[in-house]
């Protein structure tokens, strides 16, 4: 890939979560990194090796760094590719995604992880990186080739929405990822409790009829977790938090030294159980949305920094998995192009400041697995995303990149246009 | 001495009946009792009352529908429900298609909208559907162009038995308001309890819930019945005791420990059945597990058992909603 011409961002209102500013300045990008943060008043002098880009004072912050996406790829490519994934990403300010390992087959292997990392450097769009496996075929008994798979790149393990039941197991991967530096993200659900289940248990769902766990499911593995990373030192990442009860035990265990790091997904801090309505099944997620007193508790975790990261959790499902009596539905949403406006609605509805919100997706991600990225300091990746932060429109899932169209946005109405997304310095995507 | 027959309606009066009403039915499709305000209700019971009349008269045709066509869609196995649907179909006069989908392409990967899809190309006016996962009706409704009928979707909603029921109480008691009616049984997976519970509140009565906690669904307490485990104080002073069908699997230890202990606490016999109302009526929506929920001698007594009465206001019922439906879908051509 041939250097990009040095640019000069001018006239942007800077986001930065490293420094905590948030003003209008410039920024110079000179070969794929950040030659310079200007605050203030643009540059004077300017050299006119420079092209010029005039932000028109609209944000411009660090790219966002997703830690949850799924592609269909390998195995389920009518899903969704590395290349139509990668393509929303761009489209919606994305310039890092952590993919998941419960392909098709299962990335726990480093000849896996080292495939899917040059398959997706040769579509030179964003960054993608690998989360391994924990267990081989995340099938949760046997320990995968953690050393391995970090040595070709993989940057945190996992058994994606499976649990690791096994507690004698889950604590042998906390401690043998940690001694490779690699934390292990778990989703904590009882499968006692959850498997079968589309609903949190409640009157909506009794009402519906639907099969229901309750959200104790959450807390009981909840406590598992933070005690075995307590017990082994090791690094937990919290995979998509959801409960009021769960943010307390996270609190007390964060208290308590627990090195632990939750992220939610942006579904979760938008919608409520209410949102299923007439078995919407674009609303059936995993897991299960909950009451709306469990998100303004998640949404007050996300303000006060107790929840440090935002995910998107990005699932494609085709309308075959979709157009299915809601239990039978496939669960999960696509986000990676709705994420970034989709937290401009939170900001603009009461929600945290903007800079809190933007700080969650970028630079909190990229610390904890290790990226120079998230920060518009001088020699941090030039990942930049330019975003017109008043421009309102209306989401229109056929029109999203994706493959597969099953946004839980579909028709709604919100603000934060993508103007231009910027990778290594070259622009990826620009708005018509 | 010649016999007495009671005397007979003209065919054309019933076809008036349905002409004449004081406002036209004004649901599209009939997927949940929560689609109903009282006048609705109490307008398709009126009605179902005049079928009954003439279901039991020698000539039971009529033309209300003739000319439409009914497709019955049962992804599940009934016997009563779907005969039901289908005599009243009929009776008034339609052509009637019975598909059980479990036997033909679903089992080859169609999925249910492609059957839909695909019956919805034959241009049916009424589709009957019956299926095992809640809200597969309302999906349904969704993606046809013909008027959809309920006939039960997983645990969510039976509305033509809830319609039924309410139809055999009128009947037998007069009114059903100011009526207690004790639903017993397993309240969590049964679509008829939560049929049931909306349309007794909607038309007046008080209802209660009785059954064991492990089959009382989440949030039961806001449906706006009392909630009972003690069956002889559920069914206390009761009016009308209304049985749940238990599945079978439910029973091994999965959800109470045993057949014999959960007769012993909820099964209905003549004991428990003292605690309630001196004129209490008892009711099954079928098919019945005697001697698991309910006794033989309380099923079979006809003093109190109104079963037999339930299968029979289920043809009148199911004429007057398809009647109903079909002179809306008139309206709109």
């Amino acid at each position: 890939m041939a250097a990009p011409r040095p640019t000069a961002f001018l006239n942007a209102r800077l986001v930065d979560p490293e420094s905590g500013y948030d003003g209008p300045g410039a920024l110079l990008v000179e070969g794929g990194l950040i030659a310079e943060a200007v605050r203030g008043v643009d540059p004077e002098n300017l050299s006119d090796d420079f092209a010029v880009v005039d932000c028109g004072g609209a944000m411009l912050a660090p790219g966002l760094v997703d830690l949850r996406v799924k592609t269909g790829e390998p195995g389920a490519e009518p899903k969704e590719t590395l290349k139509s994934a990668t393509r929303a990403a761009a489209a919606g300010g994305v310039t890092s995604i952590v993919l998941q390992p419960d392909t098709d087959p299962t990335i726990d292997e480093p000849a896996m992880v080292d495939f899917l990392m040059r398959r997706a450097r040769d579509l030179e769009l964003v960054h993608v990186y690998v989360a391994g496996a924990a267990t081989r075929g995340c099938e949760g008994k046997r320990i995968s080739e953690l050393g391995l798979m970090r040595e070709a790149g993989a940057v945190y393990f996992t058994d994606a929405d499976r649990p690791i039941v096994d507690s004698k197991v889950f604590g042998r991967v906390l401690t043998y990822a940690k001694g490779f530096g690699a934390a292990v993200a778990h989703r904590p659900a009882d499968p006692w409790l959850t498997t079968g289940a589309a609903a949190t248990s409640g009157e909506l769902a009794g009402r519906l009829g639907l099969p229901s766990a309750p959200a104790v499911a959450e807390r009981i593995m909840l406590e598992r977790d933070l005690l075995m990373a307590e017990q082994t030192g090791g690094q937990l990442i919290v995979d998509q938090i959801t409960t009021a009860g769960s943010l307390e035990s996270l609190q007390r265990a964060k208290a308590r030294g627990v090195k632990a790091t939750a992220t939610a997904s942006i579904n979760h801090l938008s919608f409520n159980e209410l949102d299923i309505g007439d078995y919407r099944t674009f609303y059936r997620l995993d897991p299960p949305l909950r009451t709306e007193a469990d998100r303004q508790a998640l949404l007050e975790a996300v303000g006060s920094g107790l929840v440090e990261v935002l995910v998107s959790a990005h699932t494609p499902a085709p309308a075959e998995d979709k157009r299915l009596p809601f239990a039978e539905a496939a669960p999960g949403a696509i986000g990676l192009q709705t994420l970034l406006p989709a937290m401009i609605a939170l900001h603009l509805d009461d929600g945290p400041p903007l800079l809190d919100l933007v700080r969650a997706a970028t630079l909190a991600p990229a610390r904890l697995i290790g990226l120079a990225a998230g920060r518009l300091t001088r020699g941090a990746p030039a990942d930049l995303v330019l975003c017109d932060v008043e421009a309102p429109f209306v989401i229109n899932a056929e029109d999203l990149a994706s493959k597969s169209k099953n946004s839980p946005f579909d028709r709604r109405r919100l603000q934060g246009q993508v103007r231009r997304t910027v990778v290594g310095g070259r622009t990826v995507f620009e708005a018509a | 001495m010649p016999i007495a027959f009671a005397p007979m309606e003209p065919a054309a009066d019933i076809d008036d009946l349905i002409l004449a009403r004081v406002y036209p039915f004004p649901l599209r499709h009939l997927l949940s009792v929560g689609d109903l305000n009282r006048p609705d209700a109490e307008n398709l019971l009126d009605l179902a009352d005049a079928f009954v009349g003439l279901n039991r008269r020698q000539d039971k045709k009529l033309g209300a529908l003739r000319g439409r066509t009914l497709v019955n869609l049962f992804f599940e196995a009934s016997t009563r429900t779907q005969s039901s649907f289908e005599l009243a179909g009929k009776r008034l006069g339609a052509d009637v298609v019975n598909m059980s989908p479990r036997t033909s392409s679903m089992t080859k990967g169609e999925t249910l909208i492609d059957t839909a899809v695909t019956l919805n190309a034959m241009k049916p006016d009424l589709l009957v559907v019956r299926h095992s996962a809640s809200g597969a009706a309302s999906l349904l409704a969704q993606k046809v162009s013909c008027s959809v009928v309920n006939a039960g979707d997983g645990a969510h909603e039976h509305p033509t038995q809830a319609l039924l029921d309410a139809l055999t109480l009128r009947r037998a008691l007069g009114k059903v308001e100011g009526l207690t009616v004790a639903i017993c049984g397993d309240v969590a997976h049964s679509r008829v309890a939560r049929s049931n519970v909306g349309l007794l509140q909607t038309l007046g009565a008080r209802v209660r819930l009785v059954g064991p906690p492990t089959l009382m669904p989440s949030g039961v307490d806001q449906w706006g019945g009392e909630v009972f485990t003690d069956m002889r104080k559920g069914v206390a002073g009761a009016d009308v005791v209304m049985m749940l069908r238990l599945q079978l699997e439910r029973m091994d230890g999965a959800f109470v420990p045993s057949t014999r202990e959960y007769f012993r606490f909820w099964g209905l016999d003549a004991e428990k059945l003292a605690f309630a109302s001196p004129h209490v009526k008892v009711m099954h929506p079928g098919p019945m597990n005697r001697g698991v929920e309910i006794d033989s001698d309380v099923a079979d007594d006809p003093k109190v058992s109104l079963i037999q009465d339930q299968v029979e206001m289920g043809v009148a019922v199911r004429m007057a909603i398809l009647s109903s439906l079909a002179a809306r879908l008139e309206n709109q051509r």
